[in-house]
């Protein structure tokens, strides 16, 4: 191998954590999360599960194309209002989790000697993440409504392909949502044994998450929308 | 354990004590690398079992095969297997070595044995993840073991397990009530392991590396345990929804692969529209990346390990770096040819033809640069250099038949033949296993701070090298013949010639086998008599043999070490003739 071509060897300085003589990761201002290496690790990793459930919905969406190609019996059926609803439901999720993302920034602290302000500040923050959990629920409430509407017209899991990649795209997403609202708990229970320092409780990675579960959505009701 | 729950840094958590924390539920990665070993090991001898029972149907129909009675009554009445049973047994071995070997011994255990040490992390990413890894692929083999036991017996779809039969139940044949649905529900469960699995190892390359550690100066299995992760979270993301969609058919009465008017056992099946064809896309884009996962890490165990014993650099390690990430890309687009006689359209089988035949370009300059390495070299021929060299000389031999069944127009004719079971025999399962070996006698000095036997190694690469190639060169002749695989008897005219040959295959993979003994014991043995390891006895340079043998709980006692060479500076001037990677002596300018 060609390793006398390599630049020499780093410069070494006590606080360096590693990361194969890359530059330390320094956090943006106002960035509350990713400083730790472990908010660095969980951030890595949820960005790695994010391209794994992209590949896991990608391979539901081009079944559903070749499915829907390759035989005539593709029941078209009108989409339950509900979901609309619903979809507005998890988009004001996302605003309410930014809310408190510029709540625990406002409280960041490095050390984690949080003054009372700051404390103040990060329970304002875990209010809203306990709205966006709340509204993450009442999002899967919704699809259960639009399942029992589906079910009213008479549209079960093995009616028609169509109803059955209805189910489970929506049932499919509906889980990894569940698994967000497991998130809020642990970064709640995360939050109260740091003592509220937010940039060590997964918060970021969380956030990421959650946004992606959003986005997802978004592009699974339009899919639905122009094939279904 | 709430101490351990408490610390989300991997690098907090301090050894264990208790028996079950330590050994059984263990977040210490050489531990779970171990258990994998084991797990793997266990399998590779239950599958290699089945094709001795498969092996002696083959050349001896109407023998009793002593002890099948007593697995299934009905599968092998008075210990002859009905043709049916013969595909279970087929099944259930094709799963058990792909799944259970060769995805998880070269990547999965020395992986999670060595990636941390190798790249100077004390842990992986998410230890509580690895070890649910760990035990969730454990489950799945439970499950998967399963099968041999409910009434019916495994399915007999074979561990491609294609749509229709896999999908429609019972009435399809035995073992695809119960059986299948085992099958399917084991494999998604073992799709959501590998996924854990690859999360950790990609996040633990990306995120762990220790001061100096760059991406070019990682060493090269590592590079291939980060190459094959990323491949493998790609690939059984796929399989784990076509599984769901399996699942849904078998159970639920959907038609995503089952199409209509199907009528078995006098049935109608009440099912329309599916797409058998849907299933062997999903199964088969996840399926040709499969067979790189198993044999990309054998390939970085080799490139690492060459060098140690033929004390000199590996040549162009760029270029080997190179090539495993080109495999990896290339892996995505190649999945039809294993769909040329399919009925899939024929204009797209040159689609998928041109990109495996590109393939060979990179598998060829891998194959290359491991001989230049070798040419001229003064080599130590221990165990782990001789299974070195007997990978790349299985790797050539099935690669070589590999040009042929690219190209549609050949592969019609072979591709129901014993050829095709000699290839893949040879490129994925022999040439991934001999990495393993080489791999375990390279590194047991590390895992257990004990040596190998030097001779019983040696024995045993002969007898097996010499074996495989009695085994599976036979196939291919059997196979340009017109032997058609998964039939459990030749009774055919034309078939009947054959059968001396069968014969012979059949008596070689019994001695073979048998010779795999020596290793199990030679494992066994010298894990409790073998000679003391020193700390770097083959004098190699990555970070594993910078420590003790075996490793402490932390992997270097506290020590944060910093990393100044690339892995293969062998071959150099001084005292000792090769400069670890952890060494603050300058590498020469060649």
């Amino acid at each position: 191998m060609a390793t006398t071509t390599l630049p020499p060897p780093p410069e070494l300085t006590a606080d360096d954590q590693g990361r194969g003589g890359t530059p330390k990761f320094t956090p943006r201002p106002g960035h509350v999360t990713a400083s730790g290496s472990h908010a660095e690790k969980s951030e890595t990793g949820v960005w790695v599960a994010v391209a794994a459930i992209s590949m896991f919905f990608a391979a539901f969406t081009s079944s559903m194309i070749v499915r829907q190609g390759v035989s005539p019996d593709w029941l078209h059926f009108e989409l339950p209002r509900v979901m609309y609803i619903s979809t507005l439901v998890l988009l004001a999720s996302s605003v309410t989790l930014e809310l408190a993302r510029r709540r625990f920034t406002a409280a960041s602290d490095p050390v984690g000697s949080a003054t009372a302000q700051d404390r103040s500040q990060v329970s304002k923050g875990m209010y809203w993440m306990y709205v966006t959990g709340g509204l993450g629920f009442l999002f899967v409430l919704g699809q259960l409504l639009a399942w029992r509407n589906l079910r009213a017209q008479g549209l079960y899991l093995a009616t028609n392909p169509s109803s059955s990649f209805f189910y489970v795209f929506t049932g499919t997403h509906a889980i990894h949502l569940l698994g967000g609202i497991c998130g809020v708990v642990y970064v709640l229970s995360r939050l109260r044994k740091t003592n509220g320092v937010a940039r060590k409780s997964g918060f970021g990675a969380f956030s990421i998450y959650w946004h992606f579960m959003d986005i997802l959505w978004v592009y699974l009701l339009l899919l639905l929308v122009f094939r279904f | 354990m709430h101490d351990v729950s408490a610390q989300p840094v991997a690098h907090q958590h301090s050894a264990p004590t208790g028996f079950i924390r330590k050994w059984v539920f263990s977040l210490d990665h050489k531990v779970i690398g171990k258990q994998y070993y084991a797990l793997a090991l266990v399998s590779v001898f239950i599958g290699m079992i089945l094709s001795w029972f498969m092996r002696i149907h083959l050349a001896w129909p109407n023998w009793p095969i002593p002890l099948l009675d007593k697995l299934s009554a009905v599968g092998a009445p008075a210990g002859v297997m009905t043709p049916e049973y013969y595909l279970s047994l087929l099944t259930m071995h094709g799963t058990i070595m792909v799944f259970f070997v060769l995805t998880n011994a070269p990547f999965a255990a020395f992986g999670n044995y060595f990636l941390p040490i190798q790249i100077g992390a004390e842990d992986m990413a998410f230890p509580r993840f690895n070890m649910m890894s760990f035990w969730t692929t454990f489950v799945a083999w439970l499950v998967m073991m399963a099968a041999f036991f409910v009434a019916d017996g495994p399915p007999i779809s074979g561990w491609t397990a294609y749509a229709p039969l896999s999908a429609v139940g019972g009435d399809a044949g035995p073992g695809l009530a119960m059986g299948q649905n085992l099958w399917a529900i084991s494999i998604a469960i073992f799709c959501i392991a590998s996924l854990l699995g690859a999360l950790n190892f990609i996040s633990t390359t990306l995120d762990l590396r220790t001061k100096g550690m760059s991406l070019s100066r990682m060493p090269f299995c590592s590079w291939a345990w980060f190459i094959t992760s990323i491949i493998a979270l790609l690939a059984f993301a796929v399989l784990l929804p076509a599984c769901i969609l399996l699942i849904l058919d078998r159970t639920a009465g959907t038609s995503f692969f089952i199409p209509a008017g199907l009528v078995l056992s006098d049935k109608l099946q009440p099912h329309s529209g599916g797409s058998p064809l849907l299933w062997q896309h999903l199964f088969w884009f996840f399926g040709h990346p499969e067979v790189y996962i198993a044999i990309l890490p054998s390939i970085g165990i080799v490139a690492t390990i060459l060098p140690v014993f033929a004390r000199k650099p590996l040549l162009g390690a760029r270029a080997v770096v190179g090539s495993m990430i080109a495999i990896g890309f290339l892996s995505y687009m190649v999945w039809g040819h294993h769909m040329f006689v399919s009925g899939m359209n024929p204009f797209s089988a040159d689609l998928f033809s041109v990109p495996t035949l590109i393939i060979t370009i990179p598998a060829t300059i891998l194959t290359l640069l491991l001989l230049g390495t070798v040419y001229g070299a003064k080599m130590r021929f221990t165990s782990a250099a001789l299974f070195c060299l007997g990978f790349i000389s299985v790797f050539i031999s099935g690669g070589i038949s590999g040009f042929f069944l690219a190209q549609p127009s050949l592969d019609t004719i072979l591709h129901a033949t014993y050829f095709v079971v000699a290839h893949f025999h040879f490129v994925m399962a022999v040439a991934s296993i001999f990495g393993v070996f080489a791999g375990t006698y390279f590194w047991f000095p590390k895992m257990t701070g004990r040596m190998m036997s030097e001779p019983l190694g040696k024995l045993h690469f002969w007898l097996t090298f010499i074996g495989v190639y009695a085994i599976f060169m036979p196939m291919h002749y059997l196979g340009l013949a017109g032997n058609i695989r998964r039939y459990s008897a030749f009774v055919d005219d034309f078939m009947i010639p054959l059968i001396p040959v069968h014969k012979f295959i059949t008596i070689v993979a019994l001695l073979t086998g048998a010779a795999q003994l020596i290793f199990l014991y030679n494992l066994i043995h010298s894990r409790f008599r073998g000679a003391i390891a020193s700390e770097n006895p083959w004098e190699a340079t990555s970070l594993e043999w910078s420590t003790s043998s075996p490793p402490p709980f932390d992997n270097f006692g506290g020590r944060h070490l910093i990393v100044y060479n690339g892995p293969n500076e062998y071959g150099t001037d001084g005292p000792q003739d090769y400069i670890m990677q952890t060494s603050p002596e300058k590498a020469p300018v060649r």
